[in-house]
């Protein structure tokens, strides 16, 4: 089956699989920021995508916007610390460029991520090699956006996307962190992968496991 | 209300640890009928507002760090302080809220710990206050931890000691009506005179962890702590009061020139150190200072931004002048600070 659009319900089940995901990597997480954090990233996106979930279950969206716009709210509102205001942004940009739309083409999708990113880097200042999300969401979507300049299927340009988001999360291991409380630590950050980093890498599982197979 | 009947499993005052903050946030409206507490929002603001056409000052934080900010609200001081869990930042909404609450049409002045979440969290605040009320906010980030060195290379110095210095000083400015960017420029120069250092003898414990933050040997002492447990500058044998003042008093004169200057100099204990040992070393940071040929104007000694049950203490020195002074003995009546009235 080719995905040459992703609906909304489609993109619902995404941010869906994504509280499923980070739910059952809460331990992981967590563990991951005890290390160079203060040990709050598994339950605080656990705790913010299970509102979001929640909230879009007890009322689904009609459009593409009122889907991210309300994720992005619903996160900026619930969790508090960095990741709300990261992810919350993140959510609200994506919905505030997809607009009042029911579905998505991949140049679509392309241009609603890069917009997202966008926000994510105008919040929190990040570039690359600061040792944070920014060093998996740069590279995974300079990987959708060659993937869709070459086919307009979605599952192949998630594919990329996840492929690219796993070898970012993995290199954020020997960073120093510039960024956030961890920087604090200097070298003793390097030897850890980014809590934000790998929850970053779950959010394109989450896409891939949506789309299906190529 | 729900009663636990099961003992704790730490040794704390408390029901449940996801119910302390709302449990003191109860505890602060029933003890303190000169504060009201929006327990929705989570928001402790003053029974009686300010007059009209005055500046209205907000702050906020995770809270644990007990009086700040919560304390520190009442006349001459804050307005308003929004309170998150423990060592986690309020999120937006709660500043929304709180922005409306206390402005007196003058506009509203928020006062920010640096740290990542803290700023974020109140940036996107002042967004939406603007797209949805008008109101005029400014913004003040205090950053005076001397502790982190490499600050162009990390987040930036953390917001401690100075912060009380601050709401003090800018609460009587605000007080005496000044404008929003007269108000402001004073928090910039408070922030921008001021420099701070901590020593933790003990980690704390987050309610919700259940254990220590960190381990630290009880013949051993964190030189440099951030008021949530975040390591320091270096972990060093422990000493006597003497030696542990002089390796928080060096730093803090090596960042800063503060001869020449009327100073006002905190020693704070962290939550978990008693008065009396504050008073020894006070005695010591004071001998320092004499000898450092820098005048202590005015001096304040006691818990005032705490980090749970840590135990230590953190100097801060203010190089002032004689408007900061002024500022600093104008009356204020909080329930974490009050003279003059």
């Amino acid at each position: 089956m080719s995905n040459d659009t992703i609906t909304v319900d489609q993109l619902t089940d995404w941010l869906t699989r994504f509280r499923d995901l980070v739910t059952e990597q809460v331990s992981y997480l967590t563990e991951l920021d005890s290390a160079i954090g203060d040990a709050d990233h598994g339950s605080n996106m656990t705790r913010g995508m299970g509102a979001v979930v929640e909230k879009i279950h007890a009322s689904p969206a009609g459009t593409v916007d009122e889907l991210f716009k309300g994720a992005g709210m619903t996160l900026v509102t619930s969790v508090g610390g960095a990741s709300g205001p990261l992810y919350g942004t993140f959510f609200l940009r994506i919905g505030t460029t997809a607009g009042p739309r029911t579905s998505l083409d991949a140049p679509g999708l392309a241009a609603a991520l890069r917009a997202g990113l966008g926000g994510v880097v105008a919040r929190g200042k990040a570039e690359a090699g600061d040792k944070t999300m920014f060093d998996v969401l740069s590279p995974a979507l300079a990987a959708f956006d060659a993937a869709v300049d070459v086919s307009s299927d979605l599952s192949t340009a998630a594919h990329a996307a996840y492929f690219a988001a796993q070898t970012g999360r993995d290199a954020t291991r020997a960073l120093l962190a510039r960024k956030g409380r961890a920087s604090y630590l200097g070298e003793r950050s390097i030897g850890h992968i980014d809590p934000g980093a790998a929850s970053t890498a779950l959010l394109f599982q989450a896409l891939v496991e949506t789309l299906g197979e190529e | 209300m729900k009663v636990n009947q099961e003992v704790p499993d730490m040794k704390k005052l408390i029901n449940f640890p996801e119910t302390v903050l709302a449990d003191s946030l109860a505890g602060v409206a029933a003890a303190h009928p000169g504060l009201r507490v929006d327990h929705a929002n989570r928001i402790i603001y003053r029974a009686t507002p300010k007059a009209a056409g005055k500046v209205a000052l907000l702050s906020g934080g995770g809270t644990g760090h007990e009086p700040l900010h919560g304390g520190f609200v009442g006349e001459g001081m804050l307005d308003a302080a929004c309170a998150g869990a423990i060592f986690t930042s309020p999120t937006p909404d709660q500043m929304l809220e709180a922005t409306k609450v206390v402005d007196r049409g003058a506009g509203v002045l928020h006062i920010v710990k640096n740290y990542t979440g803290d700023v974020m969290n109140f940036e996107i605040g002042a967004e939406l206050a603007a797209a949805e009320t008008g109101i005029t906010v400014a913004v003040v980030v205090v950053n005076d931890d001397v502790a982190v060195e490499d600050s162009s290379f990390t987040a930036g110095r953390r917001g401690v000691g100075t912060t009380v210095l601050l709401e003090k000083i800018v609460g009587a400015a605000a007080e005496e009506g000044r404008d929003l960017e007269a108000v402001a420029a004073v928090a910039r120069q408070v922030n921008e005179s001021g420099r701070s250092m901590g020593v933790a003898l003990t980690s704390c414990t987050v309610p919700s962890a259940g254990k220590p933050t960190f381990e630290l040997p009880e013949d051993e002492m964190e030189i440099g702590v951030g008021i949530h447990g975040e390591p320091g500058r270096r972990r060093v044998p422990l000493a006597g009061a003497a030696e542990v003042a002089r390796q928080l008093v060096e730093p803090i004169l090596a960042d800063m020139d503060f001869t020449g200057a009327p100073t006002i100099v905190m020693l704070n204990g962290l939550g978990g150190t008693p008065l009396i040992e504050l008073y020894v070393m006070y005695a010591e940071v004071a001998k320092l200072l004499d000898a450092a040929g820098i005048t202590v104007a005015r001096s304040l000694v006691g818990n005032y931004i705490t980090a749970l049950d840590m135990a230590g203490c953190s100097v801060t020195v203010l190089r002032a002048d004689e408007d900061l002074i002024r500022l600093w003995d104008a009356p204020v009546s909080t329930t974490g600070m009050r003279w003059g009235i």
